[in-house]
């Protein structure tokens, strides 16, 4: 948790095994919001997840953790897919906050939509966030919210990355890393699974868009999601949050590890967690413990080819993309970077 | 306010005085003139608090008209041809919701071949999105079915299209009274949402429904269109007495009565149907001309009144269905199914082909006496047509039939200049 310099860091969240934030050590002030009796379960029980779903759990906390920021005013745009379709079967919805959903690309439009619209009608008090999967954002949703960051609007932009289409049956998006099996890139051929060298970082696209707040975040550390949601909520105009979110079903992981899979997800270097403001790389989660690949492959179906010597130079493959992320954003503490 | 002025012109400050308080729009030609005017406007200050949003797409624009209109806010937009198409499911999930978004649609025909010149290809690709669709014959009509279309879409909470030929109208500078301010604020009242995204009062929009509703839902947004049957008329009249004008309505007889022939037709070309019609009755014929401005929802009941004493009709449109023929004929065949009388299809004034009042007088001479195929294809060009479809039965590889066709018509042209 490098956010804080480790000369004000009061509490060190050592706690063996797990890392997991100790509410209770902290100061009132910094205590998340899921820990207070008061929190707007924006996101209600009953909902249609799969157990162990990261996109669920994701999603609660950043609408809660927006909720609180914006005193209860807000309103959410939501594109077409799993988070969309589990919380709204007709005639229920598990959303306890003002809540749209209009169709697959053109969440981040919608709220630009609404954001113009409370801007028109003096209420900005009032805030907006939209939100989406990986498919809906990165792909379908690409121009829309390109859009959004190059106009500025005034717009909390959540993309949960499961990297793949999981609401249509497990599809690959552009996000879907190297080798990984999906339903359109099955283990067969030479190459089992997804191209390598495929794929793009909508994080560093939004960087390069200028706007005033851009941040990675995972399930496995909500202490650090909530803070990015509310740091976040104090940008007026376009701010992009990546949350990272295991799918036990398209993954074909066990649904009581998702929060372990994300977790060695940042220790291994495939998923780095970094903010950025107006462009300007401000603050990287150092990796404390880092883990092999191979530990965070292990615990998914969709990588079980990478394992068989045929498939090595995907195992090789996925490794140098970690390697890359740890160098592009030194992830490592200034002791173990040095060589 | 009487002004010699451009229909575009004329659109955007009659779009002004109705207080739109959100625009989004993407420019496609001939949609262009009125977005800018707007954004001139909106620039300007001289529309309120209204926001003006230059988005990335049609998609982007019907979707920020979505959200916007979710919200509360008077929204519009205009688009044209591709435009439409590429905002397709944005147009289709608008009207899905209920949201009473104004969009003017300057009418253009869809490639390829890539034309930007009128026809109706655009919002008859529409035709079945659930919007209301208005037809408007010339340009005060233009500016004033706008401030009736916000009128509309607000009461019946539906979405409203304009429908205006691109060219035609959108650039054509004649005179037009623009509605004043103090009456337009008479004639439209406040935007109250029939639903809101509102902190204060939370509501789900846009949920999932299976099989056990959907069949319901669907029926309600046809039963909606046809309640805008009576609202329609009903708005016409309240304008007609503040503004002293006819604009609006379902449709128009201009002398249809007790007329062995009818004409029926929308949009601009009803004003050059005018003239021929009357030459024709000075000439003897009795023929009658029918405008429908209410394209959606259809007037089916009005207009087989109307035309109950026909013995024929002409529809005459500026779009095709492929495979099929006229598409206004179809809905108009419906109409007058209870009337044993023979009802003609002509398609013409596709991709902007002039439409002038000779070739419409020689098309109707024929259709007086009951000689026109079906369907038929107004003004065109037979011999170029016979030409290409000996190249595609001999050549291996004659290649686009568009390009094919323009070499040939420039060739025989060529041929043409070369005789003289
Ligand atoms: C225009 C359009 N194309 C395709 C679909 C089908 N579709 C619905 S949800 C979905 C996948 C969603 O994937 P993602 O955005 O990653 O969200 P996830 O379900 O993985 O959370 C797809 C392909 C659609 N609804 N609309
Ligand atoms: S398929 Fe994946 S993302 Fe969708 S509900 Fe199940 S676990 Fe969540
Ligand atoms: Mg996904």
């Amino acid at each position: 948790m490098t956010k804080v310099p480790d000369s004000e860091q009061r509490v060190k969240f050592y706690q063996t095994g797990t890392f997991t934030v100790g509410n209770r050590l902290l100061d009132e002030a910094q205590r998340t919001v899921q820990a207070s009796v008061e929190r707007a379960n924006s996101l209600d029980s009953g909902h249609r997840a799969c157990q162990g779903c990261g996109e669920a759990l994701g999603a609660r906390y950043v609408v809660d953790a927006a909720l609180r920021a914006a005193d209860d005013q807000l309103i959410a745009a939501n594109a077409t897919g799993c988070l969309e379709v589990f919380t709204t079967p007709y005639p229920e919805s598990a959303w306890r906050l003002p809540w749209i959903h209009s169709l697959f690309g053109n969440a981040p439009a919608v709220g630009a939509g609404i954001a113009a619209a409370l801007r028109a009608r003096g209420r900005e008090d009032v805030r907006v966030i939209a939100q989406g999967g990986d498919g809906g954002t990165t792909d379908i949703g690409m121009g829309c919210l390109s859009g959004v960051f190059e106009r500025n609007d005034d717009v909390l932009y959540v993309c949960y990355n499961n990297q793949a289409y999981m609401n249509t049956g497990v599809q690959r998006s552009s996000q879907t890393p190297p080798a990984a099996r999906t339903a359109t890139t099955t283990v067969a051929g030479s190459e089992p699974g997804n191209e390598l060298n495929s794929g793009k970082s909508v994080p560093l696209i939004a960087m390069a868009h200028g706007i005033p707040y851009v941040a990675t975040a995972s399930v496995n550390d909500l202490h650090d999601l909530e803070y990015k949601v509310v740091k976040a909520m104090g940008f007026r105009g376009a701010r992009y949050l990546e949350v990272f979110v295991p799918c036990p079903l398209g993954w074909g992981s066990r649904p009581a590890d998702t929060i372990k899979v994300a977790r060695l997800a940042t220790q291994c270097g495939m998923f780095p967690l970094i903010e950025a403001e107006y462009g300007e790389l401000t603050a990287v989660t150092r990796i404390r413990d880092r883990r092999p690949v191979e530990e965070y492959l292990k615990l998914q179906r969709r990588f079980a080819h990478v394992f068989a010597p045929e498939n090595a130079h995907q195992l090789e493959a996925l490794r140098e993309i970690a390697e890359r992320n740890i160098r592009r954003f030194n992830l490592l503490p200034n002791e173990e970077a040095a060589p | 306010m009487l002004q010699q002025i451009e229909g575009s012109a004329a659109v955007a400050q009659a779009v002004a005085t109705c207080r739109p308080e959100v625009i989004a729009a993407y420019p496609i030609t001939p949609q262009t003139h009125i977005v800018e005017g707007l954004g001139d406007m909106v620039k300007r200050g001289l529309v309120g608090n209204c926001q003006f949003l230059n988005v990335e797409s049609e998609f982007g624009a019907m979707s920020v008209c979505i959200g916007s209109s979710a919200t509360g806010a008077r929204t519009y937009t205009a688009t044209s041809s591709q435009g439409m198409l590429f905002m397709m499911e944005a147009v289709y999930n608008a009207s899905g919701m209920g949201l009473p978004i104004v969009m003017t649609v300057g009418n253009r025909a869809i490639g390829p071949p890539i034309n930007i010149w009128n026809d109706w290809s655009d919002s008859m690709a529409a035709r079945d999105a659930a919007w209301i669709q208005l037809f408007v014959e010339d340009n005060q009509q233009a500016a004033d079915v706008h401030v009736q279309a916000f009128r509309l879409a607000e009461a019946a909470s539906l979405p409203v299209m304009v429908c205006m030929d691109g060219f035609i109208l959108t650039h054509a500078y004649t005179r037009v009274d623009v509605p004043e301010q103090a009456q337009v604020d008479s004639f439209l009242p406040v935007f109250e949402p029939r639903q809101l995204l509102d902190p204060a009062a939370p509501i789900t929009m846009g949920a999932m429904v299976g099989p056990e509703a959907f069949a319901e839902v669907r029926f309600l947004a046809h039963y909606k269109q046809l309640e805008a049957l009576d609202l329609i008329p009903r708005h016409a009249a309240e304008f007609e007495a503040i503004f002293d004008r006819d604009s609006g309505g379902l449709l128009k007889s201009f002398d249809a009565e007790d007329k062995d022939t009818v004409v029926v037709s929308m949009g601009s070309v009803i004003g050059t149907l005018k003239s021929v019609l009357t030459d024709m009755r000075q000439d003897g014929s009795s023929i009658g001309l029918l405008s429908i401005r209410s394209y959606r929802p259809f007037p089916k009941q009005q207009l087989s009144d109307a035309l109950a004493n026909a013995r024929r009709v002409i529809v005459f449109e500026k779009c095709l269905a492929v495979g099929m023929g006229g598409i206004l004929a179809a809905d108009v065949r419906m109409a007058l199914a209870n009337l044993s009388i023979p009802i003609y299809s002509v398609i013409g004034g596709l991709g902007g082909r002039p439409i002038t009042q000779d070739n419409l007088r020689r098309m109707l001479d024929k259709g007086v006496q009951d000689q026109l195929e079906e369907p038929h294809f107004h003004d065109l060009n037979v011999e170029v047509v016979h030409r290409e479809l000996e190249r595609l039965r001999d050549i291996q590889r004659p290649g686009s039939s568009a390009e094919s066709i323009l070499r040939d018509i420039a060739g025989a042209d060529a041929a043409a200049r070369g005789s003289r």
